[in-house]
């Protein structure tokens, strides 16, 4: 490898943007020139004074609002779900909102049994290697896989594609009631998604909370209530139940 | 294939909205299902390139407008970078309107790019011995704030943003190599500022 090649390669390969076969060779070259391994000390440097301090700007609030504004308003007969959606999924003044609606929610001794009881499975699932009962990609296999185990047909959407990958699937017990639960990974992050009949008094539009530090996104489609819980950021979880949703 | 965001002209989708009819609420609702969460990243990477507040916060508001508008062209995958490239052209177009050339960033192409500044010199002693004192988050933002455009917008999609080099290349239009560089370019002018901010204290 040449070192005009090596010198920026570097970068490439302190940014972990290098497929195994060409990180080798960078970092062979690197180990032999101490120009590079230089630079690659140097880049990594940089990139971890740079990551010591969180450098993004908040968005002003009036901003959001302003431009919450811009979009068409739902109907004024919109319903309910319309309108709790807007909550979960709007901006910081919209889940000041939201967090009343899921404050009342939560007084609900069985919804706080329930959310315990889907924490608790989430951390069992990552604890042991007990993370699926069928371990399998292919949704084609998950999804027959619990006929007969449980009296429901879960959606199982296959979602590489857009970066959630199917790990398998389990059965598991919320609240006494027998759940299908589906488990997908984002980079290191797993999601446990629970399907089942009735889980509380979930409604149609995502309501998103936080519990025990995890997030957790509730939605109801096609009669079957689905909670979703990860340690994975709010947007990412709220963009895998888009997925989720308009695949399943 | 998806359309790109650079294709958008400014001031040709002017008029305002149209009140809401209900396949437009249920677009509207998925628009900001997806994209409102990104907001703060579309503000972030406004600000960095404006470098004014109430500019950024008018050219976060346009690439809104914009980003609904053309939602329709939106052919799945990460929203983000997107929104980003809608941003960028959103600032490209303030930039003419400021007054000064949007020609820069070719410029600094040409003359700065083919000779790659490098992070490290014989000057920093063993590679062992380039170590950075740790700035506060003001003067981190300062100094980036300082660099010239074409290397600031690759290091805050980078380094602030979280965007992949493929991502990167796609919201700015040039090749990866490109970015690379460019990259390489703009840390090594970041850690020359770096050091002089370290001797001022």
């Amino acid at each position: 490898m040449k070192c005009e090649d090596a010198i920026v390669l570097v970068h490439a390969l302190a940014d972990g943007e290098l497929d195994a076969g060409h990180a080798r060779e960078v970092e062979a070259h690197a180990e032999a020139c101490n120009r590079c391994a230089g630079e690659l000390a140097a880049a990594r440097e940089m990139k971890n004074a740079l990551a010591a301090n969180d450098l993004r700007y908040a968005a002003p609030g009036s901003l959001r609002a302003r431009i919450e504004g811009t979009m068409p308003k739902p109907q004024p007969v919109a319903d309910r779900r319309t309108w709790l959606k807007g909550f979960a999924l709007g901006g910081a003044v919209s889940a000041l909102a939201a967090s009343g609606i899921g404050f009342l929610v939560l007084h609900d001794a069985r919804e706080d049994r329930l959310l315990g009881d889907a924490i608790s499975a989430h951390l069992r699932s990552l604890q042991s290697e007990h993370l699926t009962d069928v371990l399998s990609s292919d949704q084609h296999t998950v999804k027959p896989w619990f006929n007969g185990r449980i009296d429901l047909a879960p959606p199982v959407p296959d979602l590489t594609a857009q970066g959630f990958t199917l790990i398998g699937g389990r059965l598991d017990f919320l609240d006494g009631q027998p759940v299908a639960a589906l488990v997908y990974r984002r980079r290191a992050h797993v999601i446990n998604v629970f399907v089942g009949q009735v889980l509380g008094a979930g409604s149609a539009a995502p309501q998103m909370q936080v519990v025990q530090g995890f997030n957790v996104l509730r939605w109801r489609k096609g009669g079957l209530s689905m909670i979703a819980v990860s340690d994975l950021n709010r947007e990412e979880l709220q963009e895998f139940e888009t997925k989720f949703a308009a695949a399943g | 294939m998806t359309a790109h965001p650079s294709m958008l002209q400014k001031g040709r989708f002017s008029d305002a909205i149209s009140p809401g009819t209900t396949p437009d609420e249920n677009k509207a609702e998925r628009f900001r299902a997806l994209a409102l969460p990104h907001l703060d990243a579309v503000y972030t990477l406004a600000r960095y390139l404006l470098r004014d507040p109430s500019d950024a916060e008018d050219a976060a508001q346009e690439c809104y407008l914009r980003a609904l508008r053309h939602f329709d062209t939106f052919r799945g995958g990460p929203i983000k970078p997107w929104l980003l490239a809608i941003l960028r052209n959103v600032c490209r177009a303030e930039y003419a309107r400021r007054g000064r050339a949007a020609a820069p960033l070719d410029e600094a192409e040409t003359d700065s790019e083919n000779v790659p500044e490098t992070l490290w010199s014989a000057s920093d002693g063993s590679p062992e011995a380039t170590s950075l004192v740790r700035l506060d988050a003001e003067t981190a933002r300062a100094l980036i704030a300082q660099l010239p455009e074409p290397f600031r917008e690759v290091l805050v999609l980078r380094e602030i943003e979280d965007l992949s080099y493929r991502e990167i290349s796609q919201v700015i239009g040039v090749p990866v190599g490109t970015v690379m560089s460019r990259l390489a370019r703009g840390r090594g002018l970041l850690r020359q500022a770096w050091r002089a901010e370290e001797t001022q204290e």
